[in-house]
């Protein structure tokens, strides 16, 4: 048995939120998976809209606050991340964007991501893959191939189509995440690059 | 003992209570004022920043020191920053050994790379080559203060064969040199590699993020063999203003900081006076936050503070220094020398480096 840990990030403005359903659904579904291959799982649940404010004074003084600092160490921490977005004028809203760029280049690289996204109507579906996808790759994160959209129909449908997209897109980040070792972020300032490879034009890190 | 002073990074800003912005004359005059005012007042050190854009003035930091060279008697001259990737180190080795002369071995100097984009093409160079840069340039200062005749090869400029850079360096010792880094931890190693000091400008991050910073500084200065830990010579920065009561102080401060360029109409004035080194407040205050930092990051070398930017008056400034020299300054040198372990150095002085080199050339 492993422990793994699952960051379940929603961008929702509205409270309550459908974002933060959807998000909820995928993070259960997830945890549900990786239970089932034996592991221990820690779910934390993230509402960016706590750090609304704390997110846009990081974007101008360059560091995050206390309590920011903190919810960013549990997301870059762990071993999975399940990140949803509502869709505005075709693409994520500024609050999941502001979110990613206010991380560390680096923090999420290779780390599993399951993506959701919500919306009015099912013609918002493709901003998952035409704008939540690439801002992930550039992030170099692991991007499992199920994307999950909610439309607000979804909550009122008997038949409960998400379930079956939910529970495949987390059989897919148990996966993955059950494939790697439990999440360690090199520390820089643990183990510097020594000056003798930086005299040698070896850039950090390589 | 350890070096007071102030550092300035000479922005032409707006003072947000009047809409008035001085003039690029009247802001170079008021830099030169309060440097000498922060030799009156008994202040060790004044730093001038370096910038190449508007709207900063002090794009020429050795003009500025050789002048303020002539105008004081003791106070320390330095930079905050000078920048080793776009200044030519043969440059800098020239312009800051002619300063040492001038001043009479009051000159030292705090080396960055500069986080604004724009200078690195305007001065040939490339962005992403930042810590190359600072890594090579200054591989070659050091060797250019050292070394009579250079012959030397690299990537970023010409080789140079048989070089001598002159004026020598005042009685054979180079001036003093600072490494300068908010984040970097390449520069950290670098400052500890050299034995020479590190600056760590800790206005805008958190403590905890400077003591990972600097305690990777001491622990790979004692790895290089330079001696102990706490032995590694550390500079501070800190952000205060400063009224005889505190609520006087937070609410002429507050439109100040609101307004300030970097973090204005960003957090808080609370929020950021909690998680910075900012102390708006009573003398007092000064004294009791400032102590502290010996306690977050070890005994320490030379604390400076940044007191005229965000369009402050030059009479409120002034007024600063004075309490900072009358009331804050010979408190702080009185509790910082109580139990502070008599291995631990003093600020490095010009004098007293040539007579460690003396010291070395009898053993010899």
């Amino acid at each position: 048995m492993t422990d793994r840990t699952l960051a379940v990030v929603a961008a929702g403005l509205g409270r309550p939120s459908s974002t933060r359903l959807l998000a909820d659904r995928l993070g259960a579904a997830a945890a549900d998976a990786l239970r089932d291959r034996g592991d221990a799982v820690d779910v934390v649940p993230v509402d960016l809209r706590d750090h609304a404010h704390a997110l846009t004074d990081g974007l101008l003084t360059g560091f995050p606050g206390r309590e920011l600092r903190a919810t960013i160490e549990a997301v870059t921490g762990a071993d999975g991340v399940v990140a949803v977005t509502p869709i505005y004028n075709g693409s994520y809203n500024g609050l999941f964007k502001t979110f990613f760029d206010v991380l560390e280049p680096g923090a999420l690289e290779g780390r599993p991501v399951l993506l959701g996204a919500t919306g009015g109507t099912a013609r918002h579906s493709l901003a998952l893959d035409f704008a939540l996808r690439p801002l992930l790759a550039y992030l170099r994160a692991a991007v499992v191939p199920t994307a999950v959209f909610a439309a607000t129909a979804d909550f009122g449908d008997a038949a409960d189509p998400l379930a079956g997209r939910a529970a495949r897109a987390g059989r897919e980040l148990a996966d993955l995440v059950a494939g790697r070792a439990p999440a360690v972020r090199p520390d820089p300032y643990a183990e510097p690059t020594p000056f003798a490879d930086l005299l040698a034009g070896d850039p950090p890190g390589s | 003992m350890m070096q007071f002073g102030i550092f300035s990074v000479g922005d032409v800003t707006p003072d947000p209570t009047t809409g008035r912005t001085p003039t690029e004359a009247e802001r170079i005059r008021a830099m030169v004022t309060i440097a000498q005012k922060a030799e009156e007042v008994g202040l060790d050190v004044f730093a001038t920043g370096e910038h190449h854009n508007p709207p900063f003035v002090p794009s020429s930091p050795t003009t500025m020191l050789g002048y303020l060279a002539a105008r004081t008697e003791r106070l320390v001259l330095s930079t905050a920053t000078t920048l080793i990737t776009t200044n030519d180190p043969v440059k800098i080795a020239e312009d800051y050994a002619m300063l040492q002369h001038l001043s009479d071995g009051r000159a030292d100097l705090v080396l960055g790379r500069g986080n604004t984009g724009p200078v690195y093409p305007w001065f040939g160079k490339d962005i992403r080559d930042g810590i190359e840069l600072a890594v090579e340039n200054y591989h070659l200062l050091h060797r250019l203060w050292r070394e009579d005749v250079v012959d030397w090869q690299g990537k970023h400029r010409t080789p140079l064969q048989a070089f001598t850079s002159t004026p020598r360096p005042l009685d054979g010792v180079p001036p003093f040199v600072w490494h300068g880094s908010i984040r970097s931890p390449e520069i950290a190693e670098q400052a500890a590699y050299y034995g020479d000091g590190f600056f760590a400008n800790n206005i805008f991050w958190p403590k905890e993020h400077y003591q990972r910073l600097i305690g990777l500084y001491r622990r790979r200065y004692e790895h290089y063999g330079h001696g102990s830990a706490d032995q590694a010579i550390v500079g501070l920065g800190g952000q205060a203003f400063l009224r005889r009561n505190s609520q006087d102080a937070i609410r002429e401060f507050r439109p100040y900081f609101d307004n300030a360029p970097v973090y204005g109409h960003g957090p808080s004035l609370e929020d950021f006076m909690a998680e910075t080194p900012l102390i708006v407040g009573s003398p007092q205050q000064v004294i009791d936050r400032t102590l502290q930092f010996r306690e977050d990051f070890g005994d320490y070398q030379r604390q400076l503070f940044l007191m005229d930017h965000a369009g402050l008056p030059l009479k409120t400034v002034l007024e600063q220094l004075d309490l900072l020299g009358e009331e804050v300054v010979p408190v702080l040198r009185k509790e910082f020398a109580i139990g502070r372990p008599a291995h631990v150095p003093d600020a490095p002085t010009h004098a007293a480096r040539v007579a460690a080199a003396q010291a070395q050339e009898v053993e010899r």
